[in-house]
């Protein structure tokens, strides 16, 4: 299936090219020591959300669900995430320099995915049979990844203005970010949000697996055992245990583990149908 | 041949030694002889004046250069100022480096301060208060009116007025990187040192949600208190109080150490998440340093914030010669708008 005689492949290329843009024309903007105009990264990354959709939408269209049946449709899927609910967050609560990062971290997980062949080199075909549930809570876990990702984001800026603060190193970059406790603020109410996602994706996943307890391997123990630690770290961050700069390195941890266990996730899901051939939409 | 020119007559802190420029102010009475005399004289027919600590310019259009002497004149005698005294100090711009002063000056790269805003307003009342005297027309209007869209542009798109350059400003701008809006943020104000002082006004200019005031003798905390419209609390109560507060100010005269780092590190297990910004003006320290090596807590002293203003200085400074570029261009394009009304044949010099 295509759109204006363009593959979902080239779509997803142009998504990319807008967050590398912004991406590009923000680090312009901070080499210059420029405030670079959020109205200018949020329309770039809402252009690229837009084609990025598309992109997935024909790929859904093409393998008959929801596309997150290989590395490159996780990796796709998991940007789009994020990118989703930046649009929101960064409508909402106005923080500087959330957009260039957000830009920038999709922009790698895009392109990475698009130039490694190997991961969208076999395509599964309605990956998920007829169970929608199963589909549902693999969507919901990985829209709460990208919810994760953009988490480890406002971590990492929380960090990075502590430093400044802390170091006395207040220029360059630093002089952008947003206050620390508006940082925290987002970081809290992420971390609910991902929680809250995950905790739905694993309930819905666990009435699957309840049937069928032999399913529950490795992989899938793996994934609750990242909702599980991501739990744990708001459970002591509601007690008051966890301070937020302890939070901000666990929830940077937190995702590379996440996306660490993505790869044997994705590797222990229903065998790959041999050689099944890319849908005529690879352009 | 003499033809009609925009010009601009007078004497700033870039020219003029204080001295000179105590001479010069047109307070008082002097403003408005000024105006009666210019009102009268031959050939001038708009004029404006700048008059601020730092400057006393007149921005006009004469008929001739002669109306420009004859102003002179007027100035010296209403100063009773030594014409050679004026000359050696003197401002006299013709035509578009006039219109590229006046931008330069609202723009604020001619203050003192670089980068200041509080010079655009000024030019803002000398324009008004020429206006209500009805001594502005087609030409001033015009060039007025674009040096603001001018300044306002500049200040938008480059650096000239970021970070700020005092002491009290940086630590206010300080806390907002920290806490963001200040509205819901409690001030501790330790000590009752004029530096002290001149920071806690500028949090509570910004509206901070609360304010306490301490002093060694209670008198001066209470006598503060009711300069600030806040309440005092007791000195001996100040560990006790401290993790209610998000922002303490110290500028006491005590020899030794007021906020110690156990009195930090107790306030900051009471306080959890919250983090406390400590601004240590007093000489000796008020604060130990070591309550920096907490988590959460932001510890800067005099030097620090001094530092942190010079260095904003400095890169304001840097940014002057793009602006000043950029008005240029800005006051080329005016100078070929208004050159038609002024009339006469003039020639780039």
């Amino acid at each position: 299936m295509t759109f204006l005689g363009l593959g979902d492949r080239t779509w997803l290329w142009l998504a990319s090219a807008c967050y590398l843009t912004g991406f590009v024309l923000g680090t312009v903007a901070l080499l210059r020591d420029r405030r670079h105009s959020r109205l200018a990264m949020y329309a770039i990354v809402a252009t690229g959300f837009i084609l990025q959709t598309l992109g997935l939408y024909l790929r859904g269209h093409a393998v008959k669900g929801c596309p997150i049946g290989n590395m490159f449709e996780i990796f796709q899927f998991t940007a789009w995430s994020a990118i989703s609910l930046y649009l929101v967050i960064g409508a909402t609560f106005r923080l500087s320099l959330l957009g260039y990062f957000t830009s920038c971290l999709s922009a790698i997980l895009t392109l990475v995915s698009l130039v490694t062949p190997g991961w969208d080199a076999t395509r599964r075909i309605n990956a998920f049979g007829n169970t929608a549930w199963v589909e549902l809570h693999a969507a919901l876990a990985l829209f709460s990844y990208g919810v994760f990702a953009l988490l480890a984001l406002a971590s990492g800026m929380y960090l990075l203005q502590t430093y400044s603060l802390k170091h006395k190193r207040l220029h360059g970059l630093f002089s952008f970010l947003p206050s620390i406790l508006e940082l925290d603020h987002i970081s809290v109410r992420l971390l609910v949000a991902g929680v809250v996602l995950m905790t739905w994706s694993l309930g819905i996943g666990s009435i699957h697996w309840l049937q069928d307890l032999s399913s529950v391997d490795t992989p899938k123990l793996l994934t609750a055992g990242v909702w599980l630690a991501y739990l744990l770290a708001l459970i002591l961050r509601l007690g008051r245990k966890l301070d937020s700069q302890r939070l901000a390195w666990a929830c940077l941890a937190l995702f590379a583990a996440a996306l660490l266990s993505l790869g044997p996730v994705n590797a222990s899901r229903h065998p790959v149908p041999p050689d099944v051939p890319p849908p005529a939409s690879k352009p | 041949m003499s033809v009609p020119t925009l010009f601009l007559l007078g004497a700033s802190h870039q020219t003029a030694p204080l001295e000179l420029r105590e001479k010069l102010a047109l307070a008082g009475d002097k403003l408005a002889a000024l105006h009666g005399e210019l009102q009268s004289l031959a050939g001038l027919s708009e004029f404006a004046v700048l008059n601020t600590c730092n400057r006393v310019e007149i921005y006009g259009v004469a008929a001739q250069a002669e109306a420009v002497a004859r102003l002179q004149a007027a100035l010296c005698a209403l100063n009773q100022m030594d014409a050679t005294v004026f000359e050696q100090i003197r401002i006299e711009l013709h035509d578009r480096p006039a219109i590229q002063h006046l931008l330069e000056v609202a723009a604020g790269i001619d203050s003192q301060m670089v980068g200041e805003t509080e010079i655009l307003g000024q030019v803002k009342d000398a324009y008004a208060a020429a206006q209500t005297r009805g001594t502005t027309g087609p030409v001033l209007n015009r060039v007025f009116q674009k040096t603001f869209q001018a300044a306002k542009h500049v200040r938008t798109h480059t650096a000239i007025g970021e970070g700020q350059i005092s002491v009290a400003s940086v630590a206010v701008d300080l806390a907002v990187k920290i806490f963001g809006d200040l509205r819901r943020c409690r001030v501790l104000v330790l000590g009752a040192g004029e530096i002290g002082e001149k920071t806690a006004r500028a949090f509570k200019s910004r509206a901070v949600g609360e304010m306490a005031v301490t002093s060694r003798r209670l008198q001066r905390a209470e006598d503060l208190a009711r300069a600030f419209a806040t309440r005092a609390i007791p000195f001996e109560r100040v560990a006790e109080a401290l993790p209610d507060f998000d922002i303490a100010v110290c500028s006491t005269a005590a020899p030794q150490a007021v906020v110690t780092r156990a009195m930090a590190a107790s306030a900051m297990r009471r306080r959890a998440v919250r983090p406390l910004f400590l601004i240590d003006l007093a000489m000796p320290r008020n604060i130990d340093p070591g309550v920096a090596d907490l988590p959460n807590v932001f510890l800067y002293n005099l030097d620090d914030l001094a530092k942190i203003a010079e260095e904003n200085l400095a890169l304001r400074q840097a940014e002057t010669e793009r602006v000043r570029a950029l008005l240029a261009e800005k006051a080329e394009a005016l100078w070929r708008q208004v050159e038609p009304r002024i009339g006469g044949n003039h020639t780039e010099g």
